[in-house]
């Protein structure tokens, strides 16, 4: 054994969406920082869809970015086709997604983490961690290297005791083409962590080349592509579309045909896959009278002839694989590059985790990403940032970053994380989040800029970038409050198509009329028209959606009441009679942070909070 | 919950009810003050009540009906129970009349107090010294689950069950709306507004007609239906009369007098009661007799309780275990009649009921059965307060699922937006989870997946 004689403070463990978050998170806040990953070949890949955001997860994106993640800016330089989703609905459930360019994005992802300060990446593979008295020390690699940290962040991903299905054939992989972890989810269950096992899959990959698109329907981006990041001026990469395609009967048949090789429905895996990422097999069996299910042909990148069929992932047997695919139009003659398969990993229950990612019981010692049980490169890559700044946080002696529901679905997610547990894929749905309104991709900054200001996230430069946009947003209000066009502004009332106003009325009055859009009202004053796009539509935002926002504004102040009465650390539980055993034990092995979190335990009554109120608040 | 909402004007009877004489409804929050205004009106006109002065006067409804006579008094804050503003309100202890004044304030914005939170925020005030603050919980824990135990007990299974599925309505209406939001990449066709619409307006006048057979609530209205029953000659039509202090059935002892059923209305303990008389149950031949036996049985199955009446001083035959048979199932005290006679031990199955030994003939014992009736009804104290309230809390519940609707048929006329009607749907649903239990997202969720098939 090898000391390697630096010591970091944070020591981050996988280069994966969430690891280089993490990493990225604790240099930047000033930490030497180690990322160490199985292999330097493959940093933030994209094992599966090609494309970064969509409901709910373009919102993680942009609040990523908020909080000064890398993610937003990464897929902003290697995004091939950017779409708004759901714009004929409010903004609240707007979202962008991106197709990637697989390699670029892995590529850029990579340069970044070698030019930052303060942050060295490392090949090695991690089997042990060092503990000293209940805090983490350090880690040991396979390679027979100590590296010693203040902290320590796993995000091992699938790679945990990961087992790869294509069709009853198995064997150990953390993800095609490269070897699992083995060792380490063993070693976390010696140090009395519970580990799970789960299950998921991928579609196989085509050859461009040997499909026809001539008969297919384009899906090309959105004309003006607009960016995640608010560093981005413009989209200057290449744009290419996606194609639509379908399954037919034949292709269920031939499905149905192969079920008896699925080591799903073999009874081969034991891992539970997520219900809304169902593959093509599951699909025919429990929908039967569905007669087709469609298919995206998404680009994996400009200079691959790798295709990704979106809504087939498979871990079939390789010839069912490429007879069902050559029964859907366009692909009668199509080659597989790559077989699709399905996979099985071990991940820690992350309700042993406290709010700021940190685990219970071992102190210093962080868990982000796929090892918490979610699914998602956008999920991941939240947490590791989350838990990367707080790992550097806790070494520089300061409070930990913790994202309330109410701010972010950064905050949803991990709540729900630490305090329901999981024990199938999470994925983060727009539904999940009771402040959806409030939760919109075009505020997160306004969200989560000072958060990420405080703990050190944020350079000088967005900072006062963000300042003035505040700033504007406020003059502009105040524009809108005072300029009025009176009853006798006969060419202004005309221009805006209104019949005739007896009082006059102030440009926010007529903004609240639903034909009136804030595109419409500049003409009338030029302060307000100097204003950038961005703010003109908070400002708008604002005043249409004014009573829906005070609604959930108000849903939050009742939200935070709870929210706000900490629970202090070790406290007694067994002490108060008034607690049921059941309660006591729920609350004892949850140790909730605040009241409100003690709340969303299930199985804690409102009878057993009120007590709990009664005796927190005589402390 | 109740920690939460402390800026809440609160309301809840502040004694047990249905013991007569006087009831308090007691209201504290800073809108304590506005509600007395609103409803109270004294004979001498009063523009300022002064703290802590008891005023006499009537309550009325909206429309300027008097509800009560009443004493009504205000406390003002810090000097009161809670430390907040605090208005008691002392009417006649009957349970409808509280009912009526919590109504009333529920309906102009009051939220009923949980269990024991006028004594929380007594404590959270100061006003409660920190070594009570044990005895506080315990009241809290006691009183929750009290409540909680009683309000499952209360709600009859019919109710219960519809509630139920309006919820599951529901529940199937936001997850059509939630997949059209959070999978518009999926081939699922979008919710028809115009069936949306449609079937939440149906929810929304199954929970009106609900609410309507709360308002009216029989019980409370018309009173129990308390049944007499027994063979023959054993004495039904002298208990009924007992029971009433003056002769109304007919009484002799020919048996089978009571060839119909005789109604008659009287109260107990401030709880209304129809006391019905029927024909004895024998086996008859007698075309009449038969058929006074059969409604006898009707009534039976409607009643809320059985007063099945016995001869002590006879032993048990046939004709006894017939009506018996008819009781089963029922609420049943056991009357054993003429204890001013030389009684017989009881024998099987009458040793399995609640006994209640009397004399229809002198009276004695009439008031045991009296008490029995109230306390298994209303038993005193805590419970009773809690009985009255746990079915307002259902009423609140169901008021407010139903406001929850009406703002969603007014949002789905402005805008097709999903995301608000979503937020519409969602308060509807939680104010039914009072009732039936909290719909998480994951409930929503697994909805969608079973229903659409969702994923990529
Ligand atoms: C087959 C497959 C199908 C998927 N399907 C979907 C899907 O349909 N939808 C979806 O949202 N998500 C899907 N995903 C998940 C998505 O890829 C992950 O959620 C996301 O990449 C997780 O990010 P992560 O950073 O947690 O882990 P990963 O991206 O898996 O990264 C883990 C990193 O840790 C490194 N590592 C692991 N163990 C060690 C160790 N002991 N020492 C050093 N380094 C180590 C690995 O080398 C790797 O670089 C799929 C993944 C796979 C493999």
């Amino acid at each position: 054994m090898v000391d390697y004689g630096k010591e970091y403070d944070v020591i981050v463990v996988g280069a994966g969406h969430a690891g280089c978050e993490a990493a990225l998170a604790a240099a930047r806040t000033g930490c030497s920082t180690l990322l160490l990953t199985l292999g330097l070949d493959a940093v933030a890949q994209m094992s599966c869809n090609p494309a970064i955001g969509g409901l709910a997860k373009g919102h993680l994106v942009k609040e990523i970015d908020a909080l000064g993640g890398e993610m937003g800016r990464n897929i902003d330089a290697t995004g091939i086709q950017f779409r708004i989703l759901n714009t004929k609905k409010g903004p609240a459930v707007r979202a962008s997604r991106a197709q990637a360019d697989r390699m670029r994005y892995a590529a850029r992802m990579k340069t970044v983490i070698e030019d930052q300060q303060n942050l060295d990446l490392k090949q090695g593979a991690v089997c042990r961690l060092l503990i000293d008295r209940e805090t983490v020390t350090g880690v040991e690699t396979r390679e027979g290297i100590l590296y010693r940290g203040k902290s320590v962040v796993l995000t091992t991903g699938t790679f945990m005791r990961g087992l790869i299905h294509v069709g009853l054939n198995n064997y150990p992989g953390g993800r095609a083409g490269e070897p699992p972890s083995e060792g380490l989810s063993d070693h976390l269950r010696d140090l009395g962590l519970k580990v799970g096992r789960l299950k998921t899959g991928t579609p196989a990959r085509l050859d461009r080349n040997s499909i026809d698109f001539s008969a297919l329907e384009a899906q090309p981006g959105d004309a003006t592509p607009r960016p995640f990041s608010v560093d981005t001026n413009a989209i200057t990469i290449e744009q290419v579309p996606c194609y639509i395609t379908w399954t037919n009967q034949q292709t269920h048949d031939v499905i149905r045909g192969g079920l008896d090789r699925s080591p799903l429905y073999s009874g081969v895996i034991e891992g539970v896959g997520p219900r809304y990422c169902p593959s093509i097999e599951d699909k025919v069996v429990r929908f039967p009278e569905k007669d087709k299910h469609q298919i995206f042909l998404e680009p994996e990148g400009l200079d691959s002839a790798e295709i990704y069929p979106n809504g087939v992932s498979t871990s079939l047997p390789p010839d069912v694989q490429l007879a069902f695919l050559r029964t859907i139009p366009g692909l009668e003659k199509v080659e597989i590059m790559r077989p699709g398969y399905a996979i099985e990993y071990d991940y820690v229950d992350p309700s042993q985790l406290l709010p700021s990612l940190e685990t219970k019981t071992i102190r210093n010692l962080y868990h982000a990403g796929q090892i918490n049980g979610t699914s998602g490169y956008e999920e991941a890559a939240a947490q590791g940032l989350i838990a990367g700044a707080n790992a550097a946080l806790r070494t520089q002696g300061k409070e930990p970053i913790v994202v309330g529901r109410d701010q972010g679905y950064i905050g949803v997610l991990i709540d729900d994380l630490v305090t329901l547990g999981t024990t199938e894929p999470y994925r983060m749905f727009t539904s999940r989040a009771e402040y959806r309104l409030l939760l919109r991709e075009d505020n997160a900054d306004q969200r989560l800029t000072g958060i990420g200001r405080a703990a050190g996230l944020i350079d000088d430069k967005r900072w006062d970038e963000y300042s003035a946009k505040l700033e504007q947003i406020d003059a502009g209000g105040e524009r809108l409050r005072q300029v009025r066009i009176g009853p006798s502004d006969r060419t202004a009332i005309s221009r805006l198509g209104l019949p005739e106003l007896k009082n006059g009325a102030s440009l926010e009055e007529l903004l609240r009329r639903p034909e009136i859009t804030i595109a419409d009202l500049l003409f009338l004053d030029d302060e307000l028209a100097s204003l950038p796009a961005g703010v003109h539509e908070q400002l708008e935002i604002a005043v249409k959606y004014a009573g829906y926002i005070e609604r959930q504004k108000e849903q939050v102040g009742r939200f935070r009441k709870t929210e706000q009465i900490k629970i202090p650390d070790g406290f007694d539980y067994t002490g108060v009679a008034s607690l049921s055993s059941e309660v006591r034990e729920k609350l004892v092995a949850a140790q909730p942070q605040t009241l409100g979190q003690a709340s969303r335990i299930p199985g804690v009554t409102p009878a057993a909070i009120a007590v709990l109120s009664v005796l927190l608040r005589r402390q | 919950m109740i920690s939460d909402n402390s800026e809440q004007t609160i309301v809840a009877p502040a004694t047990a009810v249905g013991e007569g004489g006087i009831g308090i409804v007691r209201v504290s929050g800073t809108s304590a003050e506005a509600m007395l205004q609103r409803f109270f009106r004294s004979p001498g006109a009063v523009d300022q009540f002064e703290s802590h002065r008891l005023y006499y006067g009537h309550i009325f409804d909206p429309d300027g009906a008097p509800i009560d006579e009443v004493m009504a008094v205000i406390m003002r804050a810090p000097r009161s129970y809670t430390g907040e503003d605090v208005v008691e309100v002392h009417c006649h202890g009957g349970p409808l009349i509280i009912r009526r004044i919590l109504d009333l304030f529920i309906e102009a914005g009051l939220r009923l107090a949980h269990p024991g939170e006028f004594t929380l925020r007594a404590f959270l005030n100061g006003r409660l010294d920190l070594t009570r603050a044990e005895a506080v919980i315990d009241v809290i824990r006691s009183r929750s689950e009290a409540a909680g135990q009683l309000a499952l007990r209360q709600m009859d299974g019919a109710l219960s069950r519809v509630v139920y599925s309006l919820r599951d309505r529901l529940v199937e209406h936001l997850a059509l709306v939630e997949a059209h939001i959070d999978f518009p990449e999926e081939d699922i066709s979008p919710p028809t507004i115009a069936r949306l619409a449609e079937d939440v307006d149906a929810v929304s006048s199954e929970i009106d007609r609900l609410l309507a057979g709360f308002d009216s609530c029989r019980v409370l209205r018309e009173g129990l239906n308390v049944l007499i029953l027994g063979r023959p000659n054993v004495g039904k039509s002298s208990l009924l009369n007992a029971l009433l202090g003056e002769s109304r059935a007919i009484v002799t002892d020919i048996p089978g007098t009571t060839r119909d059923t005789v109604e008659e209305s009287l109260e107990i303990a401030g709880i209304p009661l129809r006391l019905i008389d029927t024909a004895g149950v024998h086996d008859t031949s007698d075309l009449v007799e038969a058929e006074g036996v059969r409604r006898a049985g009707l009534r039976a199955e409607t009643a809320d309780l059985v007063l099945f009446v016995i001869d002590g001083s006879q032993p048990v035959c046939d004709d006894d275990l017939l009506a018996l048979e008819m009781a089963k199932d029922k609420r049943c005290l056991l009357v054993v009649n003429k204890s001013d006679r030389e009684t017989l031990e009881l024998t099987p199955p009458f040793t399995d009921l609640e006994a209640v030994p009397l004399s229809a003939k002198t009276g004695s014992g009439l008031d045991g059965l009296k008490e029995k009736i109230s306390t298994l009804f209303f038993s005193g104290g805590e419970i009773s307060e809690s009985t009255l309230v746990s079915d307002r809390r259902h009423r609140e519940a169901l008021l407010r699922a139903n406001e929850a609707l009406t703002r969603f048929r007014e949002a789905i006329s402005a805008t097709h937006d999903p995301e608000f009607l979503a937020l519409d749907l969602k308060e509807a649903l939680q104010a039914l989870g009072e009732i039936t239990g909290e719909t998480t997202p994951d409930d929503i969720l697994d909805k969608i997946f079973s229903r659409f098939c969702i994923g990529k």
